[in-house]
């Protein structure tokens, strides 16, 4: 040992060292500002063309819905006998039904329901998804396990037998189905994926270590709920929320398409499909065609959304 | 494992159960009834209609007589049908129905994991983008929509190719492809990000380094592994055929079950949509719990001993 260090000194001799640059002292501070979880969600879903796009064509599809039907002189009721079927044109955007009415703002009032549907629909499936499941999440475990096998029975019934069931039930015959029976019927058995989702999250947080390190230092229960859990639940149901809405769309088009839609003059795209059947099948095309390809690209633009939202909210795919 | 079978079963027939009671209760709720608007008839005609379909009796006794009937068998007689019972109307619907309904099925397994295999591989390049093209189609657009395009564009186009109607094999390619658009998307995308995550996997590495051919690799590591999670949803997907039947039999004018269905709808013939309805639970739940048992048969990682979570 003594030999080494002796041996050491020799040849280390003062003159090979230099003091140290004192500049660059704080190289490991981060200069960057810390990006907060929100904002940074939002920057990785910007990257993310396909669910931009779905976006942006969400966004123009709920403009278009709420001023479209304006944009020309013509009401979804009104009925011009002379001018039935017209292909579309630079009076009538998408041309007239066989009763003469203009399809642009048929289609566009549709479009308004379709998503009003859809939103309401997943708001409702939201609230009660997140109540069921965080009140199960925090239950005993008897309780919870009551709650889910509930939930399970609930959720094995096929969703659209009870969608039409409650359409049947509740409209009288001839005169369609109201948006409420709709709404009710898309929600009562549509809430239990949320409520299992809403459950598991609370579970699994509650048990996590960061809530752990939480009560360890003194936060109290409210605090925990407030700045752990919560925040952290809210990216999977927001995906969640996403992807209902097309689904609630896609079940009441399918309604209407089945004619247990609303009545006319109402429309929703589901029964304009419907109709542009019986116009398709003597050479008019276009009338299904338009509000089928409305309904596919907001079908689309959801899924997508939801898609790129879940991309962008799992920090396993941060680059 | 066989603890977990029997309350498997038992919570499918309780689910059975409920399924029946809030269907005939939903039925029995619909205002007025189903005699009343058949124009002049009199009051004797009126009374013995009622008597003959058991409407005089109280709710109780009436839910009770369909439950005794339903354990035999019996879904009871058409309201608007003079000839067929429900259950001959369901005998004759539900081949149909299950012969396209398993077409379907089948063309969705084959190319839907294939497909989101392929994209994996090919992560970024040009399989995975026509991959998810199709896969974006098969769920933007609704299959009534998807069904009238293919007659609109393809069947008025190709002569052989009928544009409805049932009986030869032809008549069912195109609704059969119809159907199957959305479960074959869905267990593409399943498919595709569940075999991304396996080829990241140690093992696939091990087997890799082994030596062991690609396709070797791909097949007996790489795709055995990534298919558990489709297998899973295989019930779902299942149970949106059948809807999915609903329409496009109406489309393509197939006598099956849907037509059926959507056609007790329009006439409002309630025995007969209650019978329809609690078929199709039947079915569907039935589905969903041999699903379950393939499942565990299937994954080696399941092993259920004592707690049945």
């Amino acid at each position: 040992m003594d030999r080494i260090d002796a041996n050491l000194n020799k040849e280390l001799q003062r003159e090979m060292f230099e003091p140290a640059d004192l500049s660059n002292r704080d190289a490991d501070k981060i200069k960057r500002p810390s990006i907060k979880y929100w904002p940074d969600v939002w920057r990785r879903l910007k990257q993310n063309k396909l669910a931009m796009s779905g976006l942006v064509l969400i966004v123009g599809i709920i403009i278009i819905a709420i001023a479209g039907p304006y944009m020309n002189k013509f009401d979804y009721f009104e009925q011009d006998y002379t001018k039935i079927n017209l292909k579309p044109n630079s009076t009538h955007f998408f041309g007239t039904d066989e009763l003469g009415r203009d399809l642009w703002t048929r289609v566009w009032i549709g479009a308004r329901y379709s998503l009003i549907i859809g939103i309401l629909a997943a708001a409702i499936d939201f609230v009660i998804g997140v109540l069921y499941g965080g009140v199960a999440g925090v239950a005993s475990r008897r309780v919870d396990a009551f709650m889910m096998r509930l939930a399970e029975v609930i959720y094995s019934i096929p969703y659209l037998l009870v969608v039409i069931l409650l359409s049947v039930v509740f409209s009288k015959e001839g005169s369609g189905t109201s948006l409420f029976v709709l709404i009710l019927a898309m929600t009562l058995t549509s809430w239990v994926p949320m409520s299992i989702l809403v459950r598991g999250q609370v579970l699994q947080l509650k048990e996590s270590e960061y809530s752990l390190a939480s009560e360890s230092l003194g936060a109290s229960n409210g605090w925990i709920l407030k700045k752990h859990i919560i925040p952290n639940t809210l990216g999977p149901i927001l995906v969640n929320v996403t992807l209902t809405i097309p689904r609630a769309i896609f079940a009441e088009a399918t309604l209407g398409f089945l004619g247990l839609g609303f009545q006319a003059p109402n429309s929703s795209l589901g029964s304009l499909a419907n109709d542009g059947l019986a116009g398709m099948a003597v050479g008019n095309a276009y009338q299904l065609i338009i509000p089928a390809i409305l309904i596919s690209l907001i079908m689309f633009g959801f899924n997508v959304l939801g898609d790129g939202l879940r991309d962008a909210l799992d920090p396993r795919l941060r680059k | 494992m066989k603890k977990y079978i029997f309350k498997r079963l038992g919570m499918s027939i309780v689910t059975i159960w409920a399924v029946v009671t809030i269907t005939f209760f939903l039925m029995h709720s619909v205002p007025g009834d189903p005699f009343r608007k058949e124009g002049k008839m009199s009051p004797a005609v009126y009374e013995n209609l009622l008597e003959k379909y058991g409407l005089d009796k109280s709710y109780p006794e009436q839910y009770m007589i369909y439950l005794t009937n339903l354990l035999k068998g019996d879904f009871g007689d058409s309201m608007k049908s003079k000839v067929e019972t429900v259950n001959d109307m369901i005998t004759r619907g539900f081949p149909v129905s299950a012969y396209l309904g398993v077409e379907a099925l089948l063309i969705a397994i084959v190319f839907g994991p294939a497909l989101g295999a392929l994209a994996a591989l090919y992560q970024n390049k040009v399989p995975d983008y026509i991959a998810m093209i199709v896969a974006i189609i098969g769920i933007s657009v609704p299959s009534f929509i998807m069904g009238t395009m293919f007659i609109q564009f393809i069947a008025k186009n190709i002569n052989w190719l009928p544009i409805g109607g049932w009986g030869e094999f032809k008549h069912t390619i195109l609704p059969a492809i119809a159907l199957s658009m959305m479960p074959l998307a869905y267990m593409a995308r399943l498919m595709r990000s569940s075999m991304l995550e396996v080829l990241g996997q140690d093992y696939i590495k091990t087997a890799q380094s082994k030596g062991i051919s690609k396709a070797a690799v791909v097949l007996k590591h790489a795709v055995r592994n990534a298919i558990l999670p489709i297998v899973s949803v295989l019930g779902t997907l299942i149970s949106n055929l059948l809807v999915g039947s609903f329409v496009i039999e109406k489309i393509f004018g197939i006598p099956g079950l849907g037509a059926l269905f959507v056609q007790s709808i329009t006439n409002r013939d309630y025995t007969l949509i209650m019978g329809t309805t609690i078929f199709y639970a039947i079915v569907l739940i039935g589905m969903l719990f041999l699903v379950d048992l393939a499942y565990m048969a299937i994954d080696p990682r399941i092993k259920l001993t004592g707690e049945g979570r």
